[in-house]
């Protein structure tokens, strides 16, 4: 065995009798501090633990106000009186619960049943009942020395001064769950606290929540605060401007009442959602305090769906809509050009199969633009036969579609574009040349949601470019001062020549100025608007049932769909509209979009934008 | 194979110490876990039971294993505990606000305790080659830096400030041990005078913020400043011969927090009062000075290094632990050796029993 050598561990022994004489130093300081906390100041601890009078209280934080562009107040808080009981200082429990039940009218059994549910230190309030009406709280406080342990706590509350109105877009809060709890996603909350459920309120939540302030008290046997040591005041959560019009959205949602379905609006140099209403709705304010359980199983076994929203959550067959990207892709994969023109005897024949064109009688010679127009289907059953299926779906996806948007709102769903292989994969089953014919006119597998139809419309309008939708434009502390900015994004761009866009924008100001456009009846006089109807069947309709004119059940009539923006010349808002079960896209969703857009321009026009409005003229001039 | 003088040789007392203040450990557990109906419940303890035993075995097979093979082998085991660290980093479970643990089955492991004895071998085998009285030079202080940056960090990510904090004053204390040269501890004073406002300027808000309550927990009266209240009232209220077992008042409400962690000596002191508290830290004085007197005994360097390593690691958190609790220092979260509850400390200290004892037992040999 090696021995290092002894003056080596002489010196180090040196150095270990200095780390004794610290080590002994250190000690002493430890024993003289126990000597002073136990010996010397024991009997004022101990007084202070015989009552636990060293209590915490916390001060809930105010949630950050909602705004609309133009500043108006969505959501606000307010002050609700939450009753609670410290167990430790109503002595005899009994008692103070039947004092308590005399004066507020509130049911002994139920007051007790709370009690014993709740498992948690004595000291800590046990909240029996959320915003308490006037007449208990002025019982109650007028009892307050009957009444030890008895507590009136102020806490903010969630206030809808504009009711329902964006309930979809700003969501609702509620009570946090035992997994949220756990979950990185919100530290510092605490069992009932509430968070952002859905919506703005869930997405934005860590900068609405704000941060709980608190007061250390000194108590009295009966629970009575005898003075205040130290207060940290809360913090208010930060204010979010939403890029919504609310004047817009209020319109839009009264132009949804008594239908099924969406409709958004979006300002298509910007990606700024401008309104976003799904129907039918719910109302937010029924989960302030936490909703009831009846309320809630309303809702969700409601068959129209009430708590989703329609506007990124519904998926429906793109229909005539989709001729819009056909036409691109035809355009652009040279399979045809301006001037060529099909001929359209009402039907088209391929691989043994009949696929009719809407217009039974046909629609004889039609080019590209007079093709949407009319909304031929035989023109783009030619032209989705010599694209094939993969190319369609190239375009459709390079377009937007089939993919989410990524707009800040959680539960978005991907819509579906299908390509030979997808199906191959999916089924087993090799693509079918008819089915290509299908998707040329949006119907078969394809499926999209409003808000991708919107994103394209935007892009069309505005020259090709495809928006991240935007649905807030500031976050702000309370106090002004900016924290982040909704910056407009770019995710892509039309695969599509200036030239192949012009063509394709005649076509959808025709839809709506054209002799025969399929929304002619909607046009609005002093707005030049563009856009495409779609009707989305549901279930393939037999010819005899056509031939009758036979009313179907609304389970099977098909969805209406219009997609539009205005003006033509300098777009500045563009629209997308589903009506479930609407029958057709002219009759039902296109006078909403109509409605919408004069709304919106009209509302422009006669505020004080019109100077911003003739700047835009200049600009987009160039 | 089996030479006598290992058992001549064996410290009995010391074992016979540390068993004792784990006895004491498991009665303050009992009483924490069972004060009331909000509090964890009896499994807790008989887990720690099951991990004091675990310790128990794992000291008596360090034995086994001569503590001088230990120094060709420093490397690896670091190298295990790091890899340990950046598993946490990314599949550690997240708890209580920090990700700190490994998931094994019903146990949990928290690699940044048992990296503590990975940095404190290599460590020493670091300054045994270098064995020379004229101290440590800024050179050779590189290696040591790194060994001490890597797990420094990781564990500041995770965020756990105390540990990391734990693990620099252990390898400061070896390093102060060892001698560092004058020059170079001028450099190391004069730079970091220069990096630390430096760094100040670099962090977030919400990181001043968590320092500056570590340095002084009043200036947050709802969380650190208010648990050191509390615990000062459960201290103090014990006065000479405390409130009794399991009648710590305090304690039965829930006053305390981590009350079977990191508060566990503010229970004790509260049920015990200044009879049983002074005890514990008279034990602890004892035991430390007796680990000392190893490395005093011990006739290698790389043997003293680590006896004195191991030693750091003991005084350093039972220092800053009843310091902490008694309103001393910052609020830290730093379990108190042998007595918190917590598998891995527990572990990792009767690893560090084991290495004493072995260096004792092999002093003649």
């Amino acid at each position: 065995m090696e021995f290092l050598k002894s003056v080596d561990t002489e010196w180090y022994k040196q150095r270990l009798t200095g780390a004794m004489l610290l080590l002994v130093m250190a000690f002493i300081i430890l024993f003289a501090r126990l000597f002073y906390l136990q010996l010397i100041k024991g009997r004022e601890f101990r007084r202070l633990s015989e009552n636990n009078s060293i209590r915490l209280q916390i001060i809930d934080a105010p949630r950050g106000q909602l705004f609309d562009r133009n500043g108006k107040l969505l959501v606000d808080n307010r002050p609700s009186f939450d009753l609670s009981i410290i167990l430790y200082d109503a002595k005899p429990i009994e008692e103070v619960i039947r004092k308590l039940s005399a004066y507020t009218g509130m049911p002994e059994s139920e007051l007790m049943s709370k009690i014993k549910k709740e498992k948690c230190s004595p000291y800590q309030p046990i909240l029996l009942q959320r915003n308490i009406g006037r007449n208990a709280l002025a019982a109650v406080e007028v009892h307050k020395l009957d009444l030890p342990g008895v507590m009136v706590e102020v806490k903010p509350k969630r206030y809808y001064p504009k009711k329902k109105r964006a309930a979809h877009l700003i969501g609702y809060l509620g009570e946090i769950s035992p997994g949220e709890l756990k979950s990185e996603k919100y530290p510092g909350c605490k069992r009932g606290d509430f968070i952002g459920k859905f919506g703005i309120e869930r997405v934005l939540d860590r900068f609405l929540r704000g941060e709980n302030g608190g007061r250390q008290v000194e108590v009295n046997v009966s629970g009575q605060v005898v003075r205040i040591l130290n207060t940290v005041d809360a913090k208010q959560g930060q204010n979010v401007y939403l890029t919504i019009d609310s004047k817009l959205q209020k319109k839009t949602e009264k132009l949804l009442k008594g239908k099924t379905g969406a409709a958004v609006a979006m300002d298509p140099e910007t990606g700024h959602i401008l309104a976003l209403a799904s129907s039918p709705s719910f109302d937010p304010r029924s989960f302030v305090g936490g909703i009831s359980n009846e309320k809630w199983y309303d809702l969700v076994s409601n068959p129209y769906r009430p708590m989703e929203n329609k506007a990124i959550q519904g998926q429906y067959p793109p229909a005539s809509t989709y001729k819009i990207v056909t036409a691109i892709a035809g355009l652009e994969e040279g399979v045809i050009d301006e001037t060529t023109q099909f001929f359209c005897p009402g039907y088209f024949e391929y691989g043994g199969h009949t696929f009719r064109c809407w217009h039974a009688s046909g629609h004889g010679h039609v080019n590209v633009v007079k093709a949407i127009e009319v909304s031929c289907d035989v023109f783009f059953y030619n032209v989705g036969r010599r694209l094939g299926v993969d190319k369609l779906a190239w375009y459709a996806r390079a377009c937007g579609l089939g993919s989410p948007t990524k707009i800040t709102l959680e539960g978005e769903e991907n819509g579906l574009i299908p390509t030979a292989a997808w199906k191959k994969q999916r089924t087993g089953i090799p693509w079918q040349g008819g089915e290509t014919i299908s998707i040329a006119i949006g119907q078969g597998y394809d499926l999209v949601t409003p808000l991708q139809m919107l994103r394209l419309t935007s892009g069309i309008a505005n020259g090709g470019t495809l928006y991240r939708p935007l649905v807030f434009s500031e976050i702000k502390t309370a106090d002004g001062k900016l924290v982040k900015k909704g910056e407009t994004e770019i995710v892509g761009k039309i695969p599509a020549s200036s030239k192949t866009l012009e063509l394709v924008r005649r076509g959808m100001w025709e839809v709506v100025n054209g002799a025969n456009g399929t929304a002619r009846g909607s046009r609005l006089y002093g707005i030049d608007m563009c856009g495409k109807t779609g009707t989305a069947q549901i279930v393939g309709r037999k010819e005899d049932e056509r031939g009758y004119k036979k009313k179907l059940a609304p389970h099977f009539t098909p969805h209406a769909w219009f997609i539009a923006y205005a003006p033509s010349d300098t777009p500045r808002i563009a629209v997308s509209v589903i009506v479930e079960h609407g029958e057709h896209g002219s009759s039902a969703a296109a006078p909403v979009a109509r409605e919408m857009i004069q709304a919106y321009l009209s509302d422009e026009k006669a505020g004080s934008d019109v100077v911003v409005l003739e700047n835009k003229v200049v600009e987009s001039a160039r | 194979m089996f030479d006598k003088r290992y058992l001549q040789d064996f410290d009995w007392g010391f074992l016979g110490l540390v068993l004792l203040l784990c006895f004491i450990g498991l009665v303050t557990i009992y009483s924490t876990v069972t004060a009331s109906a909000l509090a964890p419940g009896k499994t807790l303890y008989y887990r720690q039971v099951i991990w004091f035993c675990a310790g128990l075995f794992l000291m008596l097979a360090v034995l086994f294993i001569n503590y001088r093979s230990l120094e060709q082998g420093a490397f690896v085991i670091y190298g295990i505990c790091i890899v340990l660290l950046v598993w946490v980093y990314f599949y550690g479970k997240y708890a209580g606000g920090s990700r700190r643990w490994l998931q094994m089955g019903a146990l949990t492991l928290q690699p940044s305790e048992l990296v503590k004895i990975g940095l404190i071998i290599s460590l020493a085998r670091y300054y045994s080659k270098l064995g020379s009285a004229r101290g440590v030079t800024l050179k050779e202080l590189i290696v040591p830096l790194v060994l001490i940056t890597i797990p420094f960090l990781l564990i500041v990510k995770q965020p756990d400030l105390g540990t990391a904090m734990i693990l620099v004053l252990i390898a400061g204390s070896m390093t102060v041990f060892v001698k560092i040269e004058r020059r170079t501890l001028i450099y190391a004073v004069a730079s970091c005078v220069v990096t630390v406002p430096l760094v100040w300027f670099f962090l977030k808000e919400y990181q001043k913020q968590r320092i500056l309550t570590f340095i002084n927990p009043d200036r947050d009266p709802l969380g650190a400043g208010y648990h050191i209240i509390q615990s000062k009232i459960a201290i103090g209220s014990g006065m000479i011969t405390g409130k009794g077992f399991l009648k710590g008042t305090q304690n039965k409400l829930s006053f305390l927090p981590e009350q079977h962690t990191d508060f566990i000596f503010s229970v004790l002191a509260e049920e015990w009062g200044f009879l049983g508290s002074g005890v514990l830290i008279v034990c602890f004085l004892v035991l430390i000075a007796w680990a000392l007197n190893i490395a005093y005994g011990c006739r290698d360097t790389f043997g003293t290094i680590l006896s004195v390593g191991i030693t750091a690691m003991i005084f350093w958190q039972a220092t800053i632990n009843m310091g902490m609790v008694m309103g001393l220092m910052p609020v830290v979260g730093v379990p108190l050796p042998f007595i918190s509850y917590g598998g891995s400390s527990i572990i990792t200290m009767m690893i560090g029993v084991g290495i004493l004892l072995n260096i004792s037992m092999r002093k003649n040999i």
